[in-house]
């Protein structure tokens, strides 16, 4: 299970992110729950890698204290070659407005804002002048298919559009790593792919992703995928590159077979 | 193959059939071979499903055109409306995963993730294939495939929470 494992950074470095030994223990009311044990990954410049695994596996936990929104209870995470798990909150929200985009199963956008303000907010925090924010906030929109919305409230848009802003916001910061949760969550297939096509090419353009999702075919849009069981890795594969349709066949022949079974039967 | 189904617009001959069998289901269906295609109207033809008539060309061979009889008709019908079949059960990677104990390979995981990764890069060709096909017919094969491919991950989940 090591073998597709990146020793470092894809350039050999010190990867973006590395967590070693990382636990999680949630303690309530006498009753303790461990949802992470010992994970140990690592995360390359400009890598784009999924999170999957049943639920209850603490693949959210796992990008929570990731993202510095939890503090593990025993282990070391290094982001960009800074130890980070031991961080105030104060600092841990400076290194997010800089370095992180996150993206919330439940968006989290700021309600009285409106679309276009939430994305520039991120932007103006992750220190960019009015005139940069305002560029990159058009510019991501447009890419979402969401310009028409700039102006809009966000209650006044689907769960669909509000999925999409909430991944504009993350990027507004043009961060070096991109946490998302779920991003697909609540999107039908047409704003899933929108968000898989922008994805896609923000991670061509380098940006480093790690995403947790259930979904399959957004997990396989990531060059790996990380499988969570239990609180620990189970399995950290690199794909292969999409291959032509005579080597992606046998699914679509087991889907296909049941078509002629009758007719050999019959004929 | 759905030969009859074919033959029920109009006449045709072997590879025409191949082609149209190409054309509606797309990339991602298994090309039929040829031969196979002759072997299957031959029998079909033995059992009075269609019928066949040379056709002389001038510059070519003759070729071997086949039409549905009515007896391959009331076959179709028949087909269209039978219900088909359910879930798998006789799957191949299940009975490795529950036989292997006896077998002496006791890496279950091992084999687990071997079978997840090869299903993963499955959805992977199948997604990049889908993403290039029009709306349609051959595009609805892929994302099926792709579906089943998800509820088989379900699955592996489901085998290694009781069996790892």
């Amino acid at each position: 299970m090591n073998g597709a494992r990146l020793p470092a950074g894809a350039d050999g470095g010190e990867p973006l992110l590395r967590t070693c030994n990382v636990t999680k223990t949630f303690r309530a009311d006498g009753v303790s729950v461990t949802a992470v044990r010992g994970v140990d990954i690592s995360l390359g410049q400009g890598e784009f890698a999924a999170i999957m695994g049943p639920s209850g596996s603490g693949k959210s936990t796992l990008l929570h204290l990731l993202g510095g929104l939890e503090r593990p209870t025993s282990g070391e995470i290094w982001l960009d070659g800074q130890r980070v798990d031991g961080l105030s909150q104060a600092r841990w929200a400076m290194m997010r407005r800089r370095h992180i985009g996150f993206m919330f199963q439940f968006f989290n956008l700021v309600s009285n804002m409106t679309v276009a303000d939430n994305v520039e907010l991120a932007a103006l925090m992750g220190g960019a002048t009015r005139r940069q924010a305002r560029e990159r906030r058009v510019e991501l929109l447009g890419d979402l298919g969401l310009s028409a919305r700039a102006d809009a409230a966000p209650a006044r848009l689907s769960g669909g559009e509000q999925q999409r802003v909430a991944l504009a916001r993350a990027l507004a910061n043009r961060p070096s790593l991109l946490l998302a949760d779920e991003p697909t969550g609540s999107l039908d297939s047409s704003g899933s792919q929108a968000v898989l096509r922008l994805l896609t090419r923000v991670h061509a353009d380098g940006q480093a992703i790690l995403l947790v999702t259930h979904d399959a075919r957004v997990a396989t849009a990531a060059e790996r995928v990380i499988s969570l069981f239990d609180g620990m890795v189970a399995d950290d594969a690199a794909l292969l590159p999409p291959l032509r349709p005579a080597a992606a066949r046998p699914a679509a022949a087991r889907l296909g077979s049941a078509l002629p079974t009758v007719l050999r039967l019959r004929g | 193959m759905p030969l009859l189904a074919l033959l029920a617009k109009e006449p045709a001959h072997g590879y025409e059939l191949k082609m149209l069998l190409e054309q509606i289901f797309g990339e991602a269906y298994p090309s039929p071979n040829i031969g196979q295609i002759y072997v299957t109207l031959q029998r079909l033809e033995r059992d009075g499903l269609v019928r066949s008539q040379d056709v002389v060309q001038q510059t070519r061979p003759n070729k071997r055109v086949y039409e549905l009889t009515d007896a391959g008709r009331e076959a179709l019908a028949e087909w269209v409306d039978a219900p088909s079949d359910g879930p798998r059960i006789r799957d191949d990677f299940f009975m490795k995963l529950a036989l292997s104990p006896l077998a002496g390979a006791t890496d279950r995981l091992g084999l687990i993730n071997r079978q997840r990764r090869d299903y993963l890069n499955q959805i992977r060709s199948l997604s990049s294939l889908a993403a290039a096909a029009e709306p349609g017919v051959a595009r609805l094969l892929v994302e099926g495939a792709i579906l089943h491919l998800q509820a088989d991950l379900d699955w592996l989940e489901r085998c290694q929470e009781e069996l790892v």
